[in-house]
């Protein structure tokens, strides 16, 4: 998830626009390629969205799997507030929807979506609630941007873009569905970011 | 987000908006086949209860379990309570315990509020003497909420001994703040006027249950509470099932969309009748399972997040 801190960031520092708006798409349409590819076609594939920009990119991976080759992939989204570590750390935080596709998880490849990788908890707290709603028969992930400074053994399987960054500096994602119409990612310079 | 929840003027439309949110998804976990999510590991919830009570200490039991908290069980019965140890000192040893919430049931309104001044975690009232349920009153607006899509502009009766009830007290507090309309029915000897105005001055009383059903939207009946019988509220139970009681007869009034409310537990035959009771329209078993879902939001909202 882009962090929260992005906006107080945008204040202090330079933005950097890193994707622009047809960009973006160019990205999206290859994701959504390379999961035909190395799925075999998305065959019993399950696209799990973590909120809040997590569950229209998986809409859009969707929607251009369908363009592409003509088949449905069903979308979910998957909350991981109630999974996640450091909920003593900040205020207490409002739940995003958890919607899992009709005929649930059980055997199924899933693919979780997300905006942004970075510690990788939110993804460590994803496998968790998973773990809880079905037993996928695998689970990839797939990430529009991967900023770096991983502090659990976890990577992603569909990148979009690699983005090198320092920890003083935060990401922020914007898309059209979430943010005004806005479809861009931008590097802020800043105040070192806490996790 | 508040600390403690000891009414349910606590809540503000938005607060009280974003508990019944939380529930929602919290429901979504009744259905799933592992029941439990690790959100309050490692936090203590103590369910205080200093009156008998068999669905709201279970309830809370089950939110707090389904959370992962540790719970711990206190009833006065069998304690040092029946030593003479006052509510302070049980209080001091619980905060010694490093309580990080304490559900509380009291039969002197205003406990959870005295409670709340000697220890540092949550309060939560579960029912203080014929003061107020605030927990109830979620559920009841959640299960509402489900059934008719809004709270806003809901024409909502509540009938019967409203002087003694805590559940339509927090009722009447809860659902004016989301937008509903409360007509309180009963004897007049039930019902007290001044105290319905002072809840919320919008609130209506009538003293005919007849005239009231054709446009409510949500029936809620209160328990009679016999051991209060004998103080000669109503001449006899049979008068006051005549008068107020709910039977099918009465229930035809409603429009097709109203839906009957009870708390728990029912008098069958007397404020409510089997086949009232049973039907449909009936919410009475989802309000307990909803119960669960509407204390799981509140612990989360109180407990989930830096103290």
């Amino acid at each position: 998830m882009a962090h929260p801190r992005a906006d107080t960031a945008a204040q202090q520092g330079a933005a950097k626009i890193i994707i622009s708006g047809s960009d973006l798409q160019r990205v999206v349409d290859r994701i959504a390629h390379q999961i035909l590819e190395k799925t075999s076609g998305a065959t019993g594939t399950v696209l799990l969205g973590i909120p809040t920009r997590g569950v229209p990119l998986a809409r859009r991976l969707a929607a251009r799997i369908h363009a592409f080759e003509g088949i449905d992939v069903p979308v979910g989204s998957l909350d991981i507030t109630l999974y996640r570590d450091d909920l003593r750390l900040h205020a207490t935080r409002a739940l995003g929807k958890t919607e899992i596709p009709g005929g649930g998880l059980d055997g199924r490849r899933v693919i979780l979506v997300d905006d942004v990788l970075f510690s990788g908890r939110t993804v460590r707290a994803a496998l968790d609630a998973l773990g809880d709603v079905g037993r996928p028969s695998s689970v990839q992930l797939a990430v529009l941007v991967d900023r770096g400074h991983r502090e659990l053994p976890i990577r992603a399987d569909y990148v979009g873009k690699n983005i090198p960054t320092a920890l003083t500096e935060s990401v922020r994602v914007s898309l059209s569905e979430t943010d005004e119409g806005v479809d861009e990612v931008k590097l802020f310079s800043g105040s070192e970011v806490s996790r | 987000m508040i600390k403690h929840l000891r009414s349910a003027a606590d809540l503000d439309a938005e607060t009280a908006t974003l508990i019944l949110d939380t529930a929602g998804e919290m429901a979504a976990l009744a259905g799933r086949e592992v029941k439990k999510l690790p959100t309050l590991r490692g936090r203590t919830v103590v369910n205080l209860f200093y009156e008998d009570s068999t669905r709201t200490r279970i309830s809370f039991e089950a939110a707090a379990k389904r959370l992962s908290a540790d719970v711990i069980n206190f009833s006065a019965k069998g304690s040092s309570v029946s030593k003479g140890e006052s509510l302070k000192d049980t209080a001091l040893t619980l905060q010694a315990m490093g309580a990080d919430a304490v559900v509380i049931r009291h039969p002197a309104s205003g406990a959870p509020h005295r409670l709340a001044s000697w220890v540092d975690g949550s309060v939560i009232n579960a029912g203080d003497g014929t003061h107020e349920h605030p927990t109830q009153a979620l559920l009841d607006a959640y299960t509402m909420r489900s059934r008719l899509g809004t709270l806003a502009g809901l024409n909502v009766a509540i009938v019967g001994d409203v002087l003694h009830s805590r559940v339509a007290r927090s009722n009447v507090l809860l659902l004016t703040t989301l937008g509903a309309s409360i007509t309180l029915v009963g004897p007049p000897t039930l019902i007290p006027v001044d105290i319905a105005a002072a809840l919320s001055p919008a609130t209506k009383v009538s003293y005919d249950l007849d005239s009231v059903l054709p446009g409510a939207d949500v029936v809620m009946m209160l328990r009679v509470q016999t051991e209060r019988m004998q103080d000669s509220f109503f001449p006899s139970a049979r008068e006051y099932s005549r008068r107020y009681g709910l039977d099918v007869a009465r229930m035809r009034k409603l429009p097709e969309h109203a839906i009957v409310m009870h708390p728990g537990p029912m008098n069958r035959g007397m404020e409510i009748a089997p086949e009232v009771a049973d039907s449909t329209r009936s919410t009475i078993v989802e309000q307990v399972a909803n119960g669960v879902s509407a204390r799981m939001a509140v612990l989360y909202l109180l407990l989930g997040g830096k103290a």
